[in-house]
């Protein structure tokens, strides 16, 4: 059931403690701004500890070489220096190499060869930040330079230089082939169809550049072996479980907390060699030591996200009734195999690029392999490669609209899977859990006043000037995911609430997802609110630290209100049910006679004889005689394993004009309507939508990694890295409508990424309509004014 | 070297390196760390400040060049418990997500309505145009400045007349 609200006019966001407030979902401000806006949030290099020293990491200059002798007796004599370790000391701790999240190994420091610039070589240890950044000058390395793999369409020929000497028989770059669908249906599907179009297309790599660059304080205690690490980490539990493996260090002797995180966005997943190095600084000269990278190691050498090569073909009557589409990937992983997705889907969940649309056939091949560029690869608010199909696919059916000649809502609303088709199972195994799609489809069209758009655009092109108006219809899957087919490094990924309720009534909920923004604090205490009938403002939720909450495994892919919030409710529930039992012992009835209404079980037929929950709370740490099995506590907890992934879901509009003269693109406005099923806090998800669709634009027009050939990054810092700024990006345009997740139990579905995924394609497609004068029918992103220009000279060029 | 300014009202001395940069000294001989550091090259705008009133990013200046100059940070623009509009707007309008920017935002805004107490959008889009924020898509700051403007003695007051 889908719920079509219009538009709303801007609504004002009342206080946590306004007397308007909602106790439950609705509009209220975030509960953590009081402190941000102070500038008393607690990011990871405010930190400081006792006696703290202060790591940095000297990297490699090349793309790949052999490292024929490093000489660190320069930078041990340096005054402030305490310690410089190289990867031949880490070889002795056999900490050199770390299993990766993919199942391959990674270098923390590098021991034979470099195979990426800004690999970590040494890591030097000092009183203050200014010392160790000297002393780095002071390391001398010899290296041997090695031609390097970097058009990573030629990674495959044979005699390419092999990127991995070090895995034992390796003869070539080669890491994976992955398939879904099937592959003999979906040919014969093409073979027997009117139309087939094709067009290769280039996601370029990017990197989610959040504004805290990453870092760690790693705080050994000898005596008793416990390891304090302070991190800037997306998933604390699953960070200590990993050290426990690699580092050997008992997992109840580690606690790891992440503090206040000033962005994350996939790029706070993995762990890095940095974290590793401060752990072993610390251990090697019995102090804190905190590292924290600058903004070209961040840019240079962390988590990357994309970088697919794809070529995408849809079969289709000449009627416009999409049938098939097949794909093959090409995907660079860089020098180490290290993105973070379920262990069986080493492409993601890239095989939902049969998007919105119902599909007799599909089928994809992704190649995985090595260059000489940093690893990574899932990261970006991708939602594990979702990213990357939906700009497959959207792409494409414009591609088809454009050979067919047809509109691209009229195909897109021609080709959508109808709402009586829900539990849909795709052709690459997924069970989509709901969706409406027409209705949220025509409520975009509706804000953007689609008719006069085009109208609009056909007298200005009648007069020379270019105006683009591009679509995007995107399904996510997110709220990974069920135990019995994902998990990370063999941790199944799901995730455990607890929920107190304290003898005055007032609650803590402790969870094992964290924030880096999307305001849990809020959100969560929201849920336990719209459950128990508790306000916001008395329920504390606590976060990040994993001496204090339950196992599960972060906040990735959209998952935290899909999965935690799903533990949430429930472990609520469970309370409100333990509630039932003592209120009854407390009113002399039974518990199968009394009636919940928010906050309050009262006696069916008699409202007055009721108890909130703060007298059962009070009831059941008091002297109430506890009916038998109930222990005198208000407190409940749940791991929540979920069921099936969401799939939320989104209609987008973009409106481009393109300076004829310089290529520049203007991004005149961006129509967002999404569908996140249950809606908690509007104001925060609005604000979720905003900042994904500003990556959209920064991906579609600014945002590039590039390298040269002999493997330099290109993209190395904010000069050369363009983010969008407030002068880049339009006023959102924002409208939803709401079709509830059938498993979830409040029916929420996540939007976490929702629009950093749907909005890439959105802009293309407007930039590419632009062009239409010009005879073309796709463009690869970046859209920077010189590529435009290019484009409109019919030398449209792949930036890789 | 020794080195005395005025910061968020009252006047500091310390011996600090020659090369610090304001920024360091600000969160490290200070422990002022409401102003943040984000990039190498002075592009991101999270570690601004003002300077006798003017937005500057602390990490193109040394705390040397700032000698005998008023330095105004996040940490001074509530008086007590009351806030400057521009940080109530900013709750109020969800300027905000991971909050690593907004200090930088926040002071960049206040000397805007200092100048400007009723900027147009775009007045307000140029003015936070030197700085980055990954989070918000920029609308929601923009209308935080907008309800500062309509709300200019919301309860607060000027960063100048805040005490430290």
């Amino acid at each position: 059931m889908t719920t079509v609200e219009e538009r709303p006019a801007r609504e004002a966001n009342p206080s946590a403690t306004a007397a308007d407030r909602p106790i439950g979902f609705g509009r209220i401000q975030r509960k953590e701004d009081p402190r941000f806006v102070r500038g008393k949030g607690n990011y990871l290099d405010d930190i400081v500890l006792p006696g703290m020293l202060h790591g940095a990491i000297l990297r490699s200059p090349m793309a790949h070489g052999r490292i024929v002798s490093i000489d660190t007796t320069e930078a041990l004599a340096h005054p402030k220096v305490h310690a410089v370790i190289t990867g031949t000391d880490l070889e002795g701790l056999n900490l050199a190499w770390a299993p990766t999240l993919s199942a391959d190994v990674q270098a923390v420091l590098a021991t034979d060869k470099v195979r990426f610039q800004g690999q970590e070589v040494a890591f030097v240890v000092a009183e203050d930040r200014y010392s160790a950044r000297d002393a780095l000058e002071l390391i001398d390395v010899e290296y041997e330079q090695l031609d390097p793999v970097i058009d990573v369409r030629r990674a495959l020929d044979p005699g390419a230089p092999v990127v991995r000497t070090d895995l034992e028989g390796r003869t070539d770059n080669h890491i994976f082939d992955w398939e879904a669908g099937d592959a003999a249906e979906t040919d014969a599907v093409f073979a027997a169809a009117d139309v087939v179009v094709k067009q290769e297309m280039v996601y370029p790599r990017v990197h989610p550049a959040p504004m805290e660059t990453c870092g760690a304080i790693a705080d050994y205690e000898p005596i008793d072996g416990k390891l304090t690490l302070y991190e800037t980490t997306q998933a604390p539990h699953a960070h200590r479980t990993l050290f426990a493996m690699v580092a050997g260090i008992p997992e109840h002797k580690i606690r790891v907390i992440s503090p206040d995180i000033g962005g994350g966005f996939g790029n706070k997943v993995g762990i890095y060699p940095g974290y590793i190095l401060a752990v072993v600084g610390s251990i090697v000269t019995g102090k804190p030591v905190k590292w924290v990278e600058d903004r070209s190691e961040n840019l240079m050498s962390t988590s990357f996200a994309r970088d697919y090569i794809m070529t995408g073909e849809v079969a289709a009557t000449r009627d416009g009734k999409i049938l098939a589409v097949r794909t093959n990937v090409l995907a660079d992983h860089g020098a180490f195999n290290a993105t973070a997705q379920p262990t069986k889907y080493p492409a993601g969940f890239f095989h939902i690029f049969t998007g919105s649309y119902d599909l007799q056939a599909a089928h994809c091949k992704v190649t995985g392999v090595y260059t000489n560029k940093a690893p990574g690869g899932v990261a970006y608010a991708c939602s594990f490669r979702v990213t990357e199909a939906v700009y497959l696919v959207e792409r494409m059916v414009d591609v088809l609209a454009s050979e067919l000649g047809m509109d691209p809502v009229e195909l897109r609303l021609k080709n959508f899977i109808k709402p009586e088709q829900f539990p849909y199972a795709n052709k690459t195994g997924w069970e989509y859990d709901s969706g409406d799609y027409e209705p949220t489809m025509r409520l975009a069209m509706q804000i953007a006043g689609y008719e006069d758009l085009r109208r609009e655009q056909a007298e200005k092109r009648a007069r020379g000037e270019l105006m683009g108006i591009g679509i995007s219809f995107f399904t996510e899957t997110v709220g990974a995911g069920p135990r019995k087919h994902m998990d990370i490094v063999g941790l199944g990924m799901a995730d455990g609430a607890e929920v107190r309720v304290h003898p005055t009534g007032k609650a803590v909920v402790r969870l094992s997802v964290q924030s880096q923004g999307q305001g849990h604090e809020t959100t969560f205490a929201q849920i336990v609110a719209e459950e128990l009938g508790i306000p916001p403002e008395d329920i504390d939720v606590v976060h990040g630290d994993t001496d204090n909450t339950p196992f599960g495994l972060g906040t990735y892919g959209s998952r935290s209100t899909p999965v935690s919030g799903a533990a949430v409710a429930l472990t609520s529930r469970k309370v409100r049910d333990k509630a039932r039992l003592i209120a009854a012992a407390m009113l002399e009835t039974r518990p199968e006679d009394l009636e919940w209404e928010k906050g309050r079980w009262f006696v069916k037929g008699d409202p007055g004889a009721g108890k909130t929950i703060a007298e059962i709370a009070l009831g059941a740490h008091g002297t109430v005689a506890l009916p038998e099995g109930v222990d005198g506590n208000l407190d409940a907890e749940v791991t929540y394993d979920p069921p099936n992934l969401t799939f939320p879901f989104g209609a987008y509009i973009c409106v481009v004009d393109i300076d004829k003269g310089t290529g520049k693109v203007h991004v005149r406005r961006f129509v967002a309507v999404d569908d996140c099923g249950t809606r908690i806090n509007p104001m925060i998800i609005e604000g979720q939508i905003h900042g994904g669709l500003a990556d959209g634009v920064g991906m579609a027009l600014m945002e590039f990694i590039g390298f040269d050939e002999d493997g330099n990054c290109l993209g190395g810092s904010f000069m050369d890295y363009l983010i969008p700024t407030a002068m880049e990006v339009p006023d959102w345009e924002t409208g939803h409508t709401v079709t509830p997740s059938p498993h979830h139990p409040i029916g929420a579905k996540g939007i976490g990424e929702s629009a950093t995924v749907g909005s890439p394609p959105a802009v293309v497609n407007a930039v590419v309509d632009a062009l239409a004068p010009f005879g073309l029918t796709h463009m690869d992103m970046p859209c920077t004014p010189a590529r435009v220009w290019e484009a409109m000279q019919g030398r449209p060029t792949p930036p890789i | 070297m020794q080195v005395t300014m005025t910061v968020n009202g009252t006047e500091v001395t310390r011996d600090v390196e020659p090369r610090i940069l304001l920024v360091h000294y600000l969160r490290e001989s200070l422990g002022l760390t409401g102003t943040h550091w984000g990039c190498d090259t002075s592009n991101c705008g999270t570690c601004v400040v003002l300077v006798d009133g003017e937005p500057v990013k602390s990490c193109t200046q040394l705390a040397a060049m700032t000698a005998g100059h008023e330095v105004t940070t996040v940490e001074g623009m509530a008086d007590g418990a009351t806030l400057d509009p521009v940080q109530q707007g900013f709750m109020e309008e969800h300027g905000l997500q991971c909050g690593f920017c907004t200090p930088g935002m926040m002071l960049t805004a206040r000397a805007l309505l200092d100048r400007n107490p009723d900027p147009a959008e775009d007045e307000i889009r140029e003015a936070i145009s030197g700085q980055i924020c990954r989070c918000t898509g920029y609308a929601t700051i923009v209308r935080s400045v907008q309800w500062a403007a309509a709300h200019p003695a919301a309860e607060g007051t000027t960063a100048s007349e805040v005490p430290a």
